[in-house]
């Protein structure tokens, strides 16, 4: 049998809204995922840890509240440290309002590729599928 | 080294990233996984194993976060095993056990896995049973395993837990349910969450007056009422899932149930061999594509045909 791929979308943070992280999480599943959804104001130790222990393939975070340059480095860190290594087989997502300007510091922070509002699921389910580290 | 060496000392050392990866290969069938399996069993240690089952809706991953957190606070490890449905149709999954478990997430002392049910019927998927080893070779002290809602008929979970727990709420069902055959036979210890809804009193009459019917019970399933959110009664349900325990220890039924488990995985996995076994010889010679061809005409039937290719490649001729 061929092996799932696996998601967990996180709510990193404090902002209370999922409707987006429903709506993606929903999109994963019907592309054949199995998907984790870790509820809401997680921190970044948190979902690291829930990464390794569900053995994730993607980390999908959803924020919307303007946090992100600080949290997402930190989840990268907390990944590396959780898994033991620098070289993460995880691919790490990001989604929600995050201004261009900011895109090139988180993709220097270990955040592989950030997806704004009005981005199709299809593509992010296709950039997904091509871009998978193990 | 191998990955599967690598994998199995992970789980001697006890880190988290080899067990959670000794799941993914188990469940995906790789070729790794029968190796990882045959250490697992040397290593396994008793730990207890709780199934966790109810209709969907009831609380029972609420009522997992508040039982995790009892059994911490005694000094004691947890493992986690939660199973939601696949769909039918993509295969995909949303597994949403994760979002109750609120307080304990980052606790050395606890381990959380979501599995999907993968068109599995019997309210957990194909490859708990494994999956549950290897939680014992991690050696936690508790195992909980919580089914996907049921309706009333996926038992699976009473071959594989030592002890079963039923959860129910309020205002589900009449009497008349409660004394319908399958999921309510095999509790070992009842709960009723939600108590602080009107009917939680009469929804534990209903149940104890339905236990009382049975007139010869070694062991007379207790009914305990918790307020999950709110971790009321939740220590007295774990003592109550103590005394079970030890009752079967005391009463020698414990090892019944250890090899009624183990009759449980040899069974799934004498299915599996012998069904890929006789489809890949059949499928081989021919014969799959002529029986197909025969069974559209109408010149045999399903049950007929499955007899003739167990004689044809499983039983020796000269028998």
């Amino acid at each position: 049998m061929e092996r799932k791929i696996r998601v967990l979308v996180g709510k990193p943070g404090l902002d209370g809204h999922d409707r987006g992280a429903k709506v993606i999480a929903r999109s994963f599943r019907d592309a054949g995922m199995e998907v984790i959804y870790s509820g809401l104001h997680r921190t970044p130790e948190e979902l690291a840890r829930m990464a390794v222990e569900e053995d994730v393939d993607v980390v999908a975070c959803s924020i919307l509240s303007g946090a992100h340059n600080t949290l997402l480095p930190r989840v990268v860190e907390c990944l590396k440290k959780e898994k033991g290594t620098d070289e993460l087989d995880v691919l790490v997502l990001a989604g929600g309002i995050i201004p261009a300007e900011d895109v090139e510091f988180l993709k220097q922070n270990g955040v592989d590729e950030v997806f704004g509002p009005g981005t199709s699921t299809q593509e992010i389910v296709e950039y997904t599928k091509a871009n998978l580290k193990r | 080294m191998y990955l599967h060496n690598q994998v199995i000392q992970g789980l001697r050392e006890k880190k988290r990233a080899a067990l959670a990866r000794a799941v993914t290969l188990v469940e995906s069938g790789s070729e790794h996984a029968p190796h990882i399996l045959e250490q697992a069993y040397k290593l396994k240690g008793r730990s207890k194993i709780v199934g966790i089952t109810g209709s969907p809706g009831v609380g029972k991953s609420t009522l997992v976060d508040s039982l995790i957190g009892v059994i911490r606070e005694r000094g004691h490890s947890v493992g986690v095993i939660a199973v939601d449905p696949s769909s039918p149709f993509t295969g995909g999954a949303i597994l949403g056990d994760r979002v109750r478990l609120r307080s304990r997430t980052t606790d050395d002392g606890v381990f959380f896995r979501s599995l999907a049910s993968r068109g599995y019927l019997g309210g957990l998927s194909r490859h708990t049973g494994e999956v549950i080893t290897l939680f014992e070779a991690f050696g936690f002290d508790y195992i909980l395993v919580e089914t996907v809602g049921t309706g009333q008929s996926e038992v699976d979970i009473m071959r594989y837990a030592h002890s079963v727990l039923v959860v129910m709420a309020p205002g589900l069902g009449d009497d008349i349910q409660a004394i319908k055959a399958g999921i309510l036979e095999i509790g070992d210890v009842f709960c009723v969450n939600k108590a602080d809804r009107p009917d939680a009193d009469r929804d534990v009459a209903v149940l104890e007056a339905m236990l009382a019917l049975n007139k010869d019970w070694q062991w007379k399933p207790p009914v305990v009422k918790t307020v999950a959110s709110q971790g009321k009664g939740v220590p007295e349900l774990l003592d109550k899932i103590d005394e079970h325990l030890e009752f079967l220890k005391q009463s020698n039924l414990l090892e019944e149930r250890v090899s009624r488990s183990y009759l449980a995985a040899l069974e799934a996995n004498l299915r599996r061999e012998t069904v890929d076994l006789i489809l890949s010889k059949a499928r081989s010679d021919g014969t799959l594509a002529h029986a197909l061809k025969q069974l559209s005409e109408g010149k045999t039937y399903p049950a007929a045909l499955a007899k003739q290719l167990v004689k044809t490649y499983l039983i020796r001729r000269n028998d």
